[in-house]
Formats: structure tokens, sequence, C-alpha cells
């Protein structure tokens, strides 16, 4: 005879009788990770030049390629507003990007349905470089060439550290669809 | 991966009519999001104060945590340094190092005030009073991801701070307050492309400008062009032009000479500095220039290029080069 299945009512997300998803896990995480991501300037460390990467934006498209339609297409309006509030960046420069890069990954989905993770990391590479860049245009100094300079050690620091943003944001895509005991 | 699922977006045209509408909308909601951000965007550009309270109130939301977080980078290093010094007596070595480098910024900025002094007494036979600090601040954290160069400190209103007020560390000046919230600021830091602060040499009258180059490093342009003065190690300090900046606080030590002036290191690495003091405005005549950003900004417009670098006559006390604070 065979012995009894102990994990035969259980998928990655927990036990299922009795439990179900939580709709303020479901709906809140992504735009909380994105939004903390976006706290990155209080974060204790008072760079000389500007080395951390952009994280709330980097969550952003990572949330926007693990989980397509999650996040609506005019989230770029609020999460680019926080981001605003924190970076340093003139008001409105981060409700542009942010919006702009939704649409991008939107015809990006158009053009290519079926994608392997190298291609959204090329993607993401690509977004990052057009992102900072026009941060930087548009950051309201004078540009000079120093400053472009500057930014390259932070772009290639994005890039590198995509992949582990869109595995965490993997972990977090499981938490949220954590099964929670059922009330009542 | 990324398996488009069935939500409507993406992929083709869905045949339900009612699915179509919803992506033409998100569509339409997208681009109004962008629209907006532009509109944003440009009059923050033209009006970079514009938004300061939206920006402050947020401040002040988050700066119990960034303290919290500021403490923490503040103890952890002093754990650090304790188990540090229980295994090797060098990290006294290194503190000693610190206050000699310290105390060589001290004496330039000593030598520096004795000669203020010295012609302050000579031109005008006027007693200076000490300049007591408005405030003592934790840096909580600064814009690290963005091109532009702030920093958020721990003080804010309710401590006395209003906007222009310089900010300085034991080891030289950090910046000046940009905007300020109740209990959170927001500092220019020097190394700010924005930023400008007239110095001179501390041993002589070599005035220059010092401009931020946004990689934590000056750019020092020399007022009156002729042959370059200034040698590597020359130690900077502000000149006291343009009246919010009190003379004779160390700036920078200029590393590389160049054709019309130096780079500078910044003496008072922000990034080493725990706390730093908000001292007044030197001069009330600069508090009207800021109080006034309309008139300067109306002046700029009737001339503009006039207030950017502008070599302006040098000796003349004048309060003007500082332009509107922009961010």
């Amino acid at each position: 005879m065979e012995p009894i299945n102990l994990r035969a009512h259980e998928d990655a997300f927990g036990r299922r009788i009795n439990r179900g998803h939580s709709p303020a896990l479901v709906y809140g995480v992504p735009w909380l990770s994105i939004m903390i991501g976006s706290l990155v300037p209080w974060l204790p460390v008072i760079a000389p030049a500007p080395v951390l990467p952009p994280l709330g934006f980097m969550l952003l498209i990572a949330w926007r390629f693990v989980r397509p339609g999650l996040l609506p297409l005019w989230a770029g309006l609020p999460l680019g507003l926080f981001d605003d509030l924190f970076s340093g960046q003139p008001l409105g420069s981060g409700i542009l990007l942010f919006s702009l890069a939704l649409l991008a990954i939107e015809g990006l989905e158009m053009r290519f349905p079926w994608r392997t993770f190298l291609l959204d990391w090329v993607a993401a590479a690509l977004l990052l470089l057009l992102y900072l860049a026009a941060a930087a245009l548009l950051s309201g100094a004078a540009l000079t060439l120093v400053q472009l300079v500057v930014i390259v050690p932070q772009l290639l620091l994005s890039i590198t550290a995509f992949p582990i943003i869109a595995r965490m944001v993997g972990m977090l895509d499981r938490l949220r669809l954590m099964r929670l005991r059922r009330l009542g | 991966m990324a398996l488009p699922a069935n939500h409507g977006s993406g992929r083709l045209a869905p045949a339900n009519k009612r699915a179509r509408l919803g992506l033409f909308t998100g569509y339409l909601l997208a681009g109004l999001g962008a629209l907006t951000g532009a509109a944003l965007l440009i009059v923050s550009l033209l009006r970079p104060e514009a938004f300061a309270g939206l920006r402050s109130m947020a401040s002040d939301l988050v700066a119990p945590a960034g303290e919290i977080g500021a403490a923490g980078r503040v103890g952890t290093r002093n754990v650090l340094e304790a188990i540090a010094g229980y295994y090797r007596a060098g990290s006294r070595n290194a503190e000693l190092e610190r206050e000699v480098r310290i105390a060589r910024v001290k004496l330039a900025e000593a030598r520096a005030l004795e000669r203020e002094n010295a012609r302050l007494r000579a031109v005008l036979k006027l007693a200076e009073g000490e300049t007591r600090p408005v405030a003592a601040a934790r840096l909580i954290g600064s814009t690290s991801t963005s091109a532009r160069r702030f920093a958020y400190i721990s003080a804010g209103r309710r401590d006395g701070v209003r906007p222009g007020m310089p900010v300085s560390s034991p080891l030289g000046l950090v910046g000046r307050v940009l905007e300020v919230g109740e209990r959170a600021s927001r500092v220019l830091l020097l190394t700010d492309s924005e930023s400008m602060v007239p110095v001179r040499r501390a041993t002589d009258d070599v005035v220059a400008f010092a401009e931020g180059r946004s990689d934590g490093s000056l750019r020092l342009r020399l007022i009156n062009l002729g042959i370059n003065p200034i040698k590597p190690g020359d130690v900077f300090v502000t000149s006291g032009a343009g009246g919010l900046f009190r003379p004779g606080v160390a700036v920078a030590l200029a590393v590389e000479i160049t054709r019309d002036g130096a780079i500078a290191q910044l003496l008072s690495n922000p990034a080493a500095t725990d706390v730093v003091l908000v001292e007044p405005v030197w001069q009330p005549e600069a508090i009207a220039v800021i109080e006034a950003p309309r008139l300067a900004e109306a002046e700029a417009d009737q001339a503009p290029g006039e207030e950017a670098p502008a070599p302006a006559p040098a000796p003349t006390p004048a309060v003007a080069p500082l332009p509107p604070a922009q961010d």
C-alpha cells in the first residue's frame, strides 16, 4: 500500500486546503517593493558621485518582465512621482521616464512575445542605459563630459545587478502568492 | 520565461471588444502619464523651487527612518573601531592621523583667519563676534543614484534651519541648505555641478570660484586670469564674497593644475562625516537676495548669461556671485 503523501495538497505557495492568496499581498507587494527601491537615497551612504543603481526603476522593469500585466500601464505616473520626491531629479523626470519605459516594454512584448531571460537582460540593459543618460540630461545641471563619464560605472553596476534584482523579484513574487489561512 | 498571461495587454489585439477598449484605455492613460511627467518636468526645470513643499513633506515623513540608519552607520563603525583597536593598536594610530589631518586643516584655517582679522581690523576696526551654529545635525542620506548631488540632514525648520545657510563639518565646508522641511532639510553639496563657492588661497589673496564637478572633486576657476599661481597642495578657504559663507572655512586642496585654475579635492568628504553644523548666513544682505529670488531671476532674465560664473570684479565685497538656488 502506498504511504500517504503528506504533500499532496501543497504547491510552491503552500497548502491549498482552507487557504488562499491574500489580495493585500497579491497587489501590494509589487507596488511596495518598487517604492522601497525608490528610497535608496535615504540609505546612510553619502556618495561623492552617482554610484548606486536606480533600484526603483530596476524593480519596476523587473516586475514588468516577471509578471506582465500585473502593473497597469499607467503605473509609471504614481511610482515615478514617488521616485522623484527622493531621487534629487527635478520633479517629473521620473514620471516621464517610468511611463516611457513601461510603454517601451509593451512594444517589446508585442515584437517578441516569447523571450528568454537573456533577451530580457539585454532589454533591461538598454533601458538602463537610456534611463541613466536621460536622467543625467534632465537633471537640470549643465551637462559636462565629466557627468557622462561618471554614470558609466553606475550603468555597469546596474546592468550587472539586474539578474540579482530579477531573482529577488522572483522571490518576492513567491511571497506575493503565498497562501494564507482563510478566516471565516 | 515571461509568458504573456491572459491579461489583455501585450500580444495581438484581443478579439473581445471590451478587452480591446481596455487595452486602448491603458495606452491612453500611459501616454497621458508620460505627458504629465513631461509637463511637470518642464515646470520644475524652469522653476526649480516649484515643488519644494511636496519634497520637504516627503523628506519629513522618511527622516526618522533615515536617522536610525545614520545612527546605525555611526554605531557599527564605532563597534568595528573597537574591535580593530582590540586586535591591533594600529587603530589608535589611525585616530591620531585623523586628528593630525583635522589639525592641519585647522591650522590653515587659523592662518587664513589671522590674515582676515588683521585686514578687517586695519580697514574697518571691526570687532567680529564668533558665529554660533544654528543646529547640529546628522547627514542621513544623499541622492546616490542621481547625477545631482544633494544630501539630507536631520534638522529642519523646527531647529531654526533656513534655506541658504552654510553647512560645514569640522574638516570644512560641506554645502548649503536648499530646501527646509519641518525636521529634515535638503543640502546642495559642494560637488554638485550647480554649486559655486567663492574661495581664496589660505595663504594669500588668490581668489577663485570652486565649482562642483559631480564626480567628487571641485574645479577651481581663477577670477584674475593671467599666470596661474596655484600649486598642487594649496589649501583654499571661503573668501566671504557673496555674503553666504563666513570667510576662512576650509574648502578644498588643489591636486591638479589646469589652464584656468585647478582641480581640487574636497577637504570635508561628506562620506566620512557624521555630524555637521548648520551656520547662519554670514551677511544679512545675502539673506535678502535669497528671499527675493524672483528679483534675481528677473534681473537674470534681463541679462542672460550675466549671472553665471561671470568674472566679477574680485576685490569688491559685493553681494551677488552666487546664482539663485537651483535643483
